[in-house]
């Protein structure tokens, strides 16, 4: 093991507080989803968030981050995503190997909070390298250092993923989905998400009130040629650009009907739709 | 087309004409055509030749007529124009007969006038689509759109004429198409049909004046609900309505008056926020009489129409609350653990009360809940949409719709919409009602031709259920075979080590190749190791001909060759789709469903395949829309279109049994291409290289003489696209 642990004195070692959130992000509360959080945080259990794009999933998850003062490793999951990207691999640096740990590696050693955004993205050879972490052993095996990783307590695994894409293809396993707590997300009630736009963006109540109807609109176009109607996110995104004196057909034309789907007459109906509102 | 090329001459352009009209039998006279067409240009002249020679195939008499016509109109008519027109004259010979096509040809002046429609009016098929997804958009019952007569809705559908053409620009018109669609929904969102038109204007003595006024009064109220719920929408309606008094006024016709003081006060009491049906029922008295205002984008009234459809609406959507709301119950005890009894205590048989729903207020505006025994449930998207659909009829949900059905009221009859039986609705009258209509393309007239095949799909009486295990038996070693040929194309995930290129450093090589650098040695390039994975997405349709031609062998051969095929495309794991076509003239093309590509490959489906039987005949073109249409729903990188078949197309006693279905079959095939699918062709037609070049192109089609051979070729398909 002497060899292992001279490499790892070599390695590039990242400093964890890099990763720590400082300022408190705003967040608003939908359900109980903070309790059940950190219940679960205390009892070492990782945690499945679940719900539509957009709908809050990662700020919750940031704000989890700074409220118990960890820092919080996150992967954007993909279908190239290896199990060196998480794990971690070697590099040639003058001449001599280097091993540089991987993202999921930085959390466990820190005991951070590692989040796997759209875990479903990812491949299935590449996901169970999170089983181990991911069930009471909470362990970790480096092949390539002859290491095995102990998570401390204050670690903690965290994955989400969007069942309205589900294929045949794209479907979490049971035996990664068993190992997990699941928070359900959905967009936030009428009120709140009225409340958190005008927040995000600025706006007045009035053209605020207009977004959400439009919102709603959209949604009502779910399974009717829409997968997704428009998410929380890209209201915010509408009211930002609005905010900064875009006019607001064309900033909802921009950040909505083109961010929701490619298909021509969609787009025009949805144009017809902002432009009935606007 | 050379501009100095010289006009025909008189004696050139006789014997043409003479020889296209085929004068000794017809009797037709050719001499004043010419005369009209010899001193126009070239150009001119091949214009009108080339279209009367197109015309000459829908009917000589029309091609005839077009010529007398076209020369008198030439100086009036842009060549845009005259293209419409004729296309507008076969059109309506293929849907109508020879006279009202001949009356199309000798009208040039009225087709003229209705040329603006045609240049700057919207047509339904235009504006369908848009409009279905932004009615669908706004919020309350899911609405259609359908072509009707007039524009009015009966609280359901929304029904618009197949040309709107009132307003001057083509955009406006589209604008003033989108008014009167917001319009109708309004009228089902907003409570205007909660009257009872057979009882509310009986009192007065002239009741259509009554319903008149009614409707423009209600209007009104719904003109205050679009500035409030849709201001940008609003803002276009008065726009259009602007513009149509502009009109109005530049055609000296009267319009666009202020209203009378007694409309003013109506409009201030039906522009707040809490005005309903019933105030614009109290209004009626105080404008009877009064000259009504007609803004451009209201919509006709159907009171008939509408009563009859709510009645039915509102018996079925009772019962069928009723028994989602049972189901509810029944998820909800399943779902709820039993209250476990206290230790100690002797548990009495407790009277179980009866699950008791209710709609609640969830806050000020902000709708209604679904409450069950004083618990707020999140129902499912159809339930939500159900009483949606009860409260806009009814204003809330009455509590005798919130009492779960009982035993012996789940009659599907009481609470699904009828549904007339496909045989019975093919052998009736109106066998095209519910059935899928398709253009063909008529190559000699260069275009299509509109709704022009009838096409159902059928259900397939099952065969012999031990049909499939026989044939398994049969070929045991054949199918071994075939699997190890179809194993062999299945991709699976492996690591390339030593690549040039990847998403890792391959150690191992590294290692070696300092160590060759170190002794002096050529350090290898290939250090990296790269995970080759599998990325198959394929999706197959089977076409398989059904005509009576295939009586015998040829069907034998057909389904045993489908059984190997799906045995080892089971193996293989992509989706596929199998289809049986057939039918007997334009009007009754026929779709068989044998496995559709969400259906297991089970004893069902094996049934199916084991009951293909021959029927018909071969009209290609249609079948081939349908299951492009089919196909191209299925996600898939690459998909294909294989059609079994045994000869070319052809059609009982039809003109479909010459070039015209070959080019037909052709147009079609390229509408699937274009959409990106593959097709092929796998036939038993020796005389098939005659024809089958032209419409698959000369690498798609193949030709077997043993059908056993033919999962084989399907295998060299495969491989030849993902290879």
């Amino acid at each position: 093991m002497e060899n292992t642990a001279n490499a790892h004195n070599h390695a590039l070692i990242h400093d964890p507080s890099t990763y720590l959130i400082e300022k408190e992000p705003y967040y608003v509360p939908v359900n109980n989803e903070i309790t059940l959080f950190e219940a679960a945080y205390d009892n070492h259990l990782p945690l499945l968030l679940k719900g539509p794009t957009g709908c809050g999933k990662t700020r919750f998850m940031e704000y989890m981050a700074w409220r118990l003062r960890r820092p919080m490793i996150t992967v954007s999951c993909h279908d190239d995503l290896t199990t060196s990207d998480l794990v971690g691999r070697y590099l040639v640096k003058n001449g001599e190997t280097v091993w540089v740990d991987g993202p999921l590696t930085r959390a466990v050693r820190s005991g951070g909070i590692c989040y796997l955004d759209e875990i479903v993205e990812a491949r299935k050879d590449t996901m169970v390298v999170i089983h181990p972490l991911a069930d009471d052993r909470r362990i970790m095996p480096i092949e390539k250092l002859g290491q095995l990783l102990e998570a401390p307590d204050s670690f903690c695994l965290a994955i989400s993923y969007n069942p309205g894409y589900q294929s045949v293809l794209k479907e979490l396993k049971q035996s990664t989905r068993q190992r997990f707590v699941a928070i359900e997300f959905d967009y936030p009630k009428p009120a709140l998400e009225r409340e958190i736009i005008m927040h995000e963006t600025g706006l007045a109540p009035a053209v605020t009130d207009k977004l959400l109807k439009l919102a709603e609109m959209t949604r009502n176009l779910k399974d009717n040629g829409l997968e997704e109607g428009a998410s929380t996110r890209l209201l915010v995104h509408a009211g930002k650009l609005i905010s900064k004196g875009v006019e607001p057909r064309a900033a909802c034309q921009g950040a909505i009907a083109l961010a929701l789907t490619d298909d021509r007459d969609m787009i025009a109906a949805i144009n017809e739709l902002i432009g009935a509102l606007f | 087309m050379k501009a100095t090329e010289q006009p025909y001459a008189y004696a050139t352009l006789l014997e043409r004409l003479e020889e296209l009209y085929e004068v000794e039998f017809t009797w037709l006279k050719v001499e004043q055509l010419v005369q009209g067409l010899v001193n126009l240009d070239r150009n001119t002249q091949d214009f009108i030749l080339g279209w009367a020679e197109r015309l000459l195939t829908t009917n000589v008499y029309i091609s005839h007529e077009f010529i007398i016509r076209v020369v008198e109109a030439l100086d009036r008519l842009e060549r845009r124009v005259i293209e419409a027109w004729a296309v507008h004259a076969a059109d309506t010979f293929d849907q109508q007969g020879l006279r009202p096509a001949l009356a199309v040809i000798q009208q040039v002046d009225s087709f003229l006038e209705s040329a603006h429609a045609h240049a700057e009016g919207v047509a339904f098929d235009e504006v369908e689509s848009i409009l279905s997804t932004f009615v669908c958009g706004l919020s309350g019952r899911w609405l259609k759109l359908a072509q009707g007569e007039s524009v009015y809705t009966d609280s359901e559908t929304l029904y618009l004429p197949n040309i709107t053409a009132k307003l001057v620009k083509s955009k406006d018109n589209f604008l003033l198409c989108k008014a009167q669609v917001a319009f109708m929904w309004a009228q089902t969102r907003f409570g205007s049909f909660r009257v009872d038109f057979a009882t509310a204007f009986a009192d007065y003595p002239d009741r259509e004046q009554a319903l008149a006024a009614f409707h423009a009064l209600d209007t009104l109220r719904l003109e205050a609900y679009m500035e409030r719920e849709l201001p940008g929408l609003w803002r276009d309606m008065q726009r259009i309505e602007r513009l149509r008094l502009d009109e109005m006024r530049e055609e000296g016709v009267h319009g666009g008056t202020p209203l009378q003081a007694a409309w003013e006060t109506c409009r201030g009491v039906l522009h707040t926020p809490s005005a309903t049906v019933e105030d614009v029922l109290a209004l009626v008295p105080q404008v009877l009489g009064l000259p009504i205002p007609q803004p451009v984008y209201q919509t006709r009234l159907n009171p008939e129409a509408v009563t009859a459809c709510m009645l039915a609406r509102m018996e079925r959507e009772k019962i069928l609350l009723r028994v989602k709301l049972a189901e509810l119950v029944k998820e909800h005890k399943e779902e709820t653990p039993p209250d476990l009894p206290l230790s100690g205590e002797v548990q009495e048989k407790k009277e179980v009360a009866p699950p008791e729903f209710e709609m609640r207020e969830v806050q000020e505006g902000q709708g209604m809940e679904l409450v069950l025994d004083d618990k707020p449930i999140a129902p499912p998207e159809d339930v939500k949409q159900l009483l949606t659909s009860i409260m806009l009829d009814w204003g809330d949900v009455p509590p005798e719709f919130l009492v779960p059905a009982g035993d012996g009221e789940y009659d599907p009859s009481l609470y699904q919409k009828e549904e007339k039986d496909i045989e019975d609705v093919w052998k009736g009258i109106y066998h095209e009602e519910g059935a899928f209509l398709y253009r063909e393309w008529d190559f000699a007239r260069q275009h299509y031709r509109k709704n022009w095949c009838v096409l159902r799909e059928l259900e397939l009486p099952p065969g012999d259920p031990a049909y499939v295990d026989k044939v398994l038996d049969k070929y045991q070693g054949m199918i071994k075979h075939l699997r190890r040929t179809f194993e062999a194309m299945r991709d699976e995930n492996r690591l390339l080590k030593r690549q040039s290129q990847g998403d890792d450093v391959d150690i191992d090589a590294l290692v070696e190749a300092l160590a060759d650098s170190r002794d002096g040695s050529e350090m290898s390039d290939k250090l990296f190791q790269h995970m080759h994975r599998a990325d198959r997405s394929m999706a197959v349709m089977f076409m398989v001909d059904m005509s009576g031609s295939t009586k015998g062998w040829i069907n034998d051969a057909e389904r045993e060759a489908l059984v190997m095929l799906c045995e080892v495309l089971e193996k293989l794991g992509d989706s596929y789709a199998i289809y049986g076509f057939s039918g007997i003239g334009r009007k009754r093309c026929e779709i068989y469903r044998i496995k559709a590509f969400d259906d297991l490959y089970n004893s069902a489906t094996k049934a199916r395949i084991a009951g293909i039987v021959p029927k018909d005949y071969t009209r290609l073109g249609v079948a081939i829309r349908h299951l492009t249409e089919k196909l191209n729903t299925v996600e898939a990188k690459t998909r294909l279109l294989i059609t079994l078949s045994d000869g070319k197309p052809e059609d009982y006693f039809d003109i479909y049994n010459t070039q015209y279905g070959i080019e037909d079959t052709r147009q079609a095939l390229f509408e699937a291409r274009r959409t990106g699918i593959h097709p092929f062709c796998i036939t038993i037609d020796q005389r098939g290289k005659d024809y089958l070049p032209h419409m698959y192109g000369h690498a798609n089609w193949v030709e077997i003489d043993d059908v056993k051979k033919l999962p084989l070729k399907v295998a060299d398909i495969y491989r030849r696209l993902t290879s």
